[in-house]
């Protein structure tokens, strides 16, 4: 059995050898370069646009500029599943470059080059005109009658807005004796900060357009581009290398329209667009700010009575994956902590702001964010201990949601946090911190987070695969499902050597994906892809290893019930003799002059199902209140993902999300200056993604109870870990110095605001 | 455009080598375009995330901000120049290797040059101090966490110490 | 690739003066690690540069004859920070140039760099004001020096004249025999970071250690220019080195000081933060100096 053995990763020499080739590495030196030209105002219209002096610049091939945009093919960018019903599709509210502007930095024109000086010189030399309309950055404020409207068909600039109603909310408010605790949390915009910047390239050949892209959605970019330009779909192909890191950003289809275009007005030419840093925090995606306003009405006992959510997530300007996220936090509100009355709404708001897209953990780290602060607040009005409070409180075992029909089948919620507790010593810690006086306090605290695996029943989700035995018995597999540095290919090849019965090492899994090659597939996102692949690969592999014993009769003159596969080698299931190796079976069947046969499988697997995947997290602090400082003494998670296929990756994956958890709970922002909407910190000095020296020791421990909806007992594990880790800091904090923080990042600068409100300083 | 070019002779990965250069041209525009040593990435360009980082002269430097004549008679170290002649891997990348310290791998050739150095030194560091020596490079993917056992295992391991590398 | 117009490269200090003379409009390139960025946000397109780098003679630590040490301005922070002459006189220093951005900083990065750009979150500058360090210049004219306070005219501006580069920077025995310092850089994070605010502090005690002979003091982030904490200074000097002394030289600072508000921090949070530094720093300088505090 491969599957729950640490394996070492199928792409680590290469990436250790420095061997490993993305994008830029593939590129052909000959290719022209393409860069942007952003607005520099927050929002209005382009007027016209002065490219003569760009366009004497030796060196340049050409400017386009938004007026060149003859063809308004309006393209959707979510990297969500198709839906053929029109209803259901994503909103097309982008063009390749737009004369409207929505946010300081769209794209109004941009510069081909024959070599990436001249383009910049380029650049710096159009002059824009602009008419400048007024522009708003909150959504609440973008909400009010009169705000800048950014588009015509969404009155009060509301995307969506969803409710969700259970029970009577305002009938059990009205109960003697209850107590109400109410708080608003705010999360702030953040970025992705993949190590690799966004880029692509295009170059066509005959009448198709080769993309290639450091992209999490291949076959999602092959349809967006065919949109975005008006062409079938088939006639672009589309390539993705090794990522350097997506996290959802390249969940979403970004300049690859642009570049394709570009391209296609260059008589096809090979043109290489690469976002500089400064523009990929801008112009590709961001996290979702949200604000959230939750009121609870507590019965004495420690029980929940009524529970109120309002949601307004910032979209930014355009669509994208607009009001999923929203929804998807506020879809845990009900689930996490049950309640019988329940009023839920969320609010999803265009605003004159970078563009929020998908981000690891798609709302949920906001949701748990303001979910969690509150919680440690109604907790401390009930002078209740937080642990026990979410104990009495947490999805109970056998919980079922009508909605998705996902059942907690384990007391999953109570074996995290005892673990948890153990590991960080919570008991002792949280008494031995109480009442401290001095400049300098401690502190330890928690959270718990809600997530579910996969998209289904909200979008399809469905996993091609793909196995072809070679000469010597190895195979290839490939797949729809992406990898993008997570492991996904090793947690591939180790299922495969399952269950068809092949050494871990005779299992290539083709890493760079084709889409006139690779299976179809929607990509890598929602934490789906071990557990999505894990239906096909289980059932192509079923399908091959039957092939395979069916000819394995033919040579053996046993009957195929009686053969089994393993290790590489066709046994004799009755006495367990080897009977030949499969490399040599392949070789008969590929040359064979009687019966020659290409043994290969593959199918599609329909996933209608979908998984909770629950955990924790625990913080110790130290706070420094005279300095304004946290630090992070120790942090552990811990997780129930089900099996576990990898267990040193899957501790690798938790490290990384707890990073990203650190960042968002203690330092990172982006900001933008209100009054002119310009970004002020795209960059990685200004923009605090936490260094090596502001990590502590990172502790990933899991509780594994097998999933029984999924065909290897595995769940969802990529965004998980980043959605509890703020708010555990911050009651972490809570107990240090006995002030709530409700306003994410909780950095020097408010906690100052907050110290001194509270008389600390 | 300029069309300045100097004649820049200098080691790379321990082999003498001699190119005109365009004296626009950053150190990793040279080891990338003219060199074909694509290890070293482009992650900010302004020396702030480390993916471009190369030994010169055995320490480490932001090659995106490091003028490629000023390698003129240096000796430079990437990524490719720490596998034996037969692609035997060194110690520390077997180490990132066991210790799970690669995920996307985009910003682990800079991490390892990093490593190169610090392991070089032949010295004991403390825990802080390699986290300090490290801090010139952001990874996203692994909190640090499978980086810093890696650096700090094979350090042991060279000072002969495997019992204590066990408890890394 | 930059979009540099011409690169001139010096081989020797003369050579340098001389390229620069017949270059006025070229700017001087020691590590890079400011002009190359400057070139690629636009602000320095196109331009023209002298490049140093190559004059190793501006590079190293010595003592001269009168005890003064002897900084070549192309020394990098880390081979400052490393250095014995350094780390056994002027300890706060080594501190200081350790914090700069992240090691591949400290390598590329010079202190005539981190001086001679005029900026005031430079980690080098406020220990240097607040060791009275001196600046040599050497130019068409001939070697002149002066004290580094009077080197910065205003923000992002020094007194460096054409065809002048800065060839060393000098701490003379004075300045810092028988100090103990302390530099303490608040920034957002613990590496690759600039200052919030820096803050270097240095006493002198009397032989019974009871006594604040001298108390120097600057800041870097707390004006346009890295500054010194006269008032504060005064409040301490000659006094007892008691808690209520340093806390009366840490209030001190606020008459000093005057940082503005901007998106990076606010005037009233950069305030507070230097006052806790001053406290902190100078506390920290009188146990280097062997002395007890006294409430």
């Amino acid at each position: 059995m491969y599957v729950g053995q640490k394996a070492t990763r199928v792409d680590a020499y290469d990436k250790v050898l420095g061997r490993a080739k993305y994008t830029d590495d593939l590129c052909d030196k000959g290719a022209y370069v393409a860069q942007v030209l952003h607005a520099t105002i927050a929002n209005g219209l382009v007027k016209s646009i002065d490219t003569s002096r760009a366009q004497a610049i030796p060196g340049v091939v050409k400017v386009f500029t938004c007026f060149d945009v003859k063809e308004k093919h309006f393209f959707p960018t979510a990297g969500h599943p198709w839906s053929t019903d029109p209803g259901h599709q994503d909103v097309a509210d982008r063009l390749v470059l737009t004369q409207r502007v929505r946010f300081y930095g769209d794209d109004i024109a941009a510069v081909v080059a024959e070599d990436p000086v001249s383009a910049a010189q380029a650049l710096a030399a159009i002059q824009v005109e602009y008419e400048e309309y007024p522009f708003v950055l909150d959504p609440q404020k973008a909400m009010e009658e009169g705000a800048p409207l950014l588009h015509e068909n969404y009155p009060g600039n509301i995307l969506s807005h969803t409710s969700i109603r259970k029970g009577d909310y305002q009938a059990a408010i009205r109960q003697e004796g209850l107590v109400k605790v109410e708080g608003w949390y705010d999360t702030p915009t953040v970025q992705h900060c993949h190590l690799e910047n966004f880029i692509c390239f295009a170059e066509m050949t005959g009448d198709r357009i080769r993309v290639v892209t450091s992209t999490q959605i291949p076959h999602i970019v092959r349809r967006v581009v065919g949109q975005a330009l008006g062409i079938p779909w088939g006639r672009v192909q589309v390539i993705k290398p090794y990522i350097g890191g997506g996290f959802g950003n390249k969940q979403d289809v970004l300049y690859e329209p642009l570049c394709a275009w570009l391209c296609m007005n260059l008589g096809g030419h090979l043109v290489k667009l690469d976002v500089p840093r400064e523009d990929t925090f801008v112009s590709t995606r961001v996290r979702h700010a949200i604000r959230s306003h939750i009121v609870s009405w507590v019965r004495p006992d420690g029980t929940y009575a009524a529970r109120k959510l309002e949601v307004f997530s910032n979209q930014g300007a355009y669509a994208s994956h607009g009001h999923s996220i929203a929804a998807k936090g506020m879809g845990a509100f009900p689930q996490l902590y049950p309640c019988e009355n329940v009023e839920c709404d969320a609010y999803t708001v265009f605003t004159n702001q970078s563009v929020a897209g998908a981000m690891r953990g798609y709302g949920i780290p906001q949701a748990m964010w303001a979910v969690e602060c509150h919680t440690e607040e109604v907790a401390a009005r009930l002078g209740m201990d937080p642990i026990e409070f979410r104990r009495k409180n947490l999805m109970p075992v056998g919980y079922v949601d009508p909605f998705s029909k996902n059942e907690l089948y384990s007391d999953t919620f109570n074996q995290c946090m005892d673990k948890g507790m153990e590991a960080i010593g919570y008991r002792e810690k949280y008494r031995a911190y109480q009442g401290q006086k001095g400049e300098v306090r401690r502190g330890v605290g928690m959270a718990v987070f809600w997530y579910n695996t996969a998209v289904w029943p909200i979008s399809l989700e469905t996993s091609s695969c793909r196995m072809v035995l070679n000469q010597d018995g190895s195979l290839q597999v490939q797949l729809g499902e992406t990898e993008i540095g997570q492991g996904a290919d090793t947690a591939f090849a180790q299922m495969t050597a399952d269950v068809v019965g092949v050494p871990l090492d005779q299992v290539h899994v083709v890493s760079c994906q084709d889409t006139d090659v690779t299976p179809f597939g929607t990509g890598a996102y929602a934490s789906r892809q071990t557990y999505t692949a894990g239906f096909s690969i289980r059932q192509t592999g079923q399908l091959l290893k039957e092939r395979i014993l069916a000819y394995a009769q033919e040579l053996t003159r046993m009957p195929a019930y009686n053969l089994e596969l393993r290790e590489g080698n066709i046994l004799r299931a009755t006495d367990g003799r080897v009977l030949m190796s499969l490399g040599q079976l392949a070789t008969q069947a590929l040359y064979s002059l009687t019966n020659s046969q290409h043994l290969t499988a593959e199918s599609t697997a329909q996933i209608k199902s979908n998984a909770y995947s629950f955990g924790c997290t625990f913080a110790q602090v130290e706070v420094d209140i005279p300095l304004c400082k946290v630090k992070l003494l120790d942090l552990v998670n811990v997780h129930d993902a089900g099996t576990l296929i990898n267990p040193a990756l899957a501790e690798a994956q938790v490290h990384g999300g707890m990073s990203m958890g650190i960042g968002y709970g203690l330092s990172e922002r982006m900001l933008f200056d209100p009054r002119t909407g310009r970004p002020l910190n795209n960059n990685l000095l200004d923009y605090k993604l936490s260094t090596f020296m502001d990590h502590p020791r990172l502790r990933a421990l899991f509780v594994e109870n097998p999933e029984p909806t999924s065909a290897f007992g595995t769940k969802g594990l990529g965004e998980p870990p980043t959605c509890s880790v703020a708010p555990a800091i911050r009651n972490a904090i809570y107990h240090a110095t006995g002030v709530f923080v409700n306003e994410a990042p909780m950095t020097p600068h408010s906690l100052f605001r907050r110290f001194k409100e509270e008389g600390l300083l | 455009m300029s069309s300045q070019y100097k004649l820049v002779r200098c080691t790379i990965n321990g082999k003498s080598v001699e190119k005109m250069v365009d004296v626009r041209a950053s150190l990793t525009d040279m080891l990338r375009d003219d060199y074909r040593l694509t290890s070293v990435k482009k992650g900010c360009e302004v020396g702030e995330c480390g993916a471009c980082t190369v030994l010169i002269d055995g320490e480490c430097f932001n090659s995106c901000i490091y003028l490629a004549v000023w390698a003129q008679g240096k000796e430079i170290l990437t990524l490719e120049g720490l596998a034996g002649p037969n692609g035997e891997l060194s110690d520390i990348q077997q180490a990132f290797i066991d210790e799970a310290a690669v995920q996307c791998g985009f910003c682990t050739p800079g991490f390892i040059m990093s490593a190169t150095e610090i392991l070089a030194s032949g010295r004991e560091y403390t825990d802080e101090e390699i986290r300090k020596q490290m801090s010139g490079h952001l990874c996203r993917c692994t909190g640090y966490e499978n980086i810093f056992r890696a650096v700090k295992k094979t350090m042991l391991r060279r000072l002969g110490k495997d019992d204590q590398a066990g408890l890394v | 690739m930059y979009d540099i117009k011409a690169l001139y490269e010096a081989a020797s200090v003369p050579h340098a003066i001389a390229l620069l003379t017949e270059h006025p409009q070229a700017r001087i390139i020691a590590g890079g690690s400011d002009v190359l960025i400057q070139i690629r946000s636009g602000k320095l397109a196109g331009a023209e540069l002298v490049s140093i780098y190559a004059l190793d003679e501006l590079r190293g630590v010595s003592l001269e004859a009168d005890g003064a040490i002897r900084i070549g301005s192309l020394t990098s922070f880390s081979h400052i920070a490393r250095d014995p002459i350094i780390r056994a006189r002027i300890g706060a220093l080594a501190q200081a140039v350790d914090m700069v951005g992240g090691p591949q900083i400290r390598n590329i990065g010079t202190i005539g760099g981190n001086t001679c750009n005029g900026v005031t979150s430079a980690d080098s500058a406020s220990t240097l004001l607040a060791w009275d360090a001196l600046v040599e210049l050497t130019g068409p004219q001939g070697v002149r020096r002066l004290p580094i306070g009077d080197f910065y005219i205003r923000a992002g501006q020094v007194d460096l004249r054409p065809g002048e580069i800065q060839t060393a920077i000098l701490i003379p025995q004075a300045a810092y025999q028988g100090y103990q310092g302390y530099y303490i850089k608040y920034a957002m994070r613990e590496a690759m970071d600039i200052a919030t605010t820096g803050c270097s502090v240095n006493v002198k005690l009397s032989a019974d250690k009871k006594t604040m002979e001298d108390v120097r003091a600057a800041f870097g982030v707390a004006g346009p220019v890295p500054l010194r904490a006269p008032a504060a200074e005064a409040l301490a000097r000659g006094k007892p080195a008691a808690a209520a002394h340093i806390r009366a030289f840490a209030q001190g600072v606020l008459q000093d000081i005057h940082p503005r508000d901007s998106w990076r921090a606010s005037k009233d949070f950069r305030q507070h933060i230097a006052v806790v530094m001053a406290q902190r720093a100078l506390t920290q300088s009188i146990r280097l100096a062997g002395g007890d505090i006294h409430e």
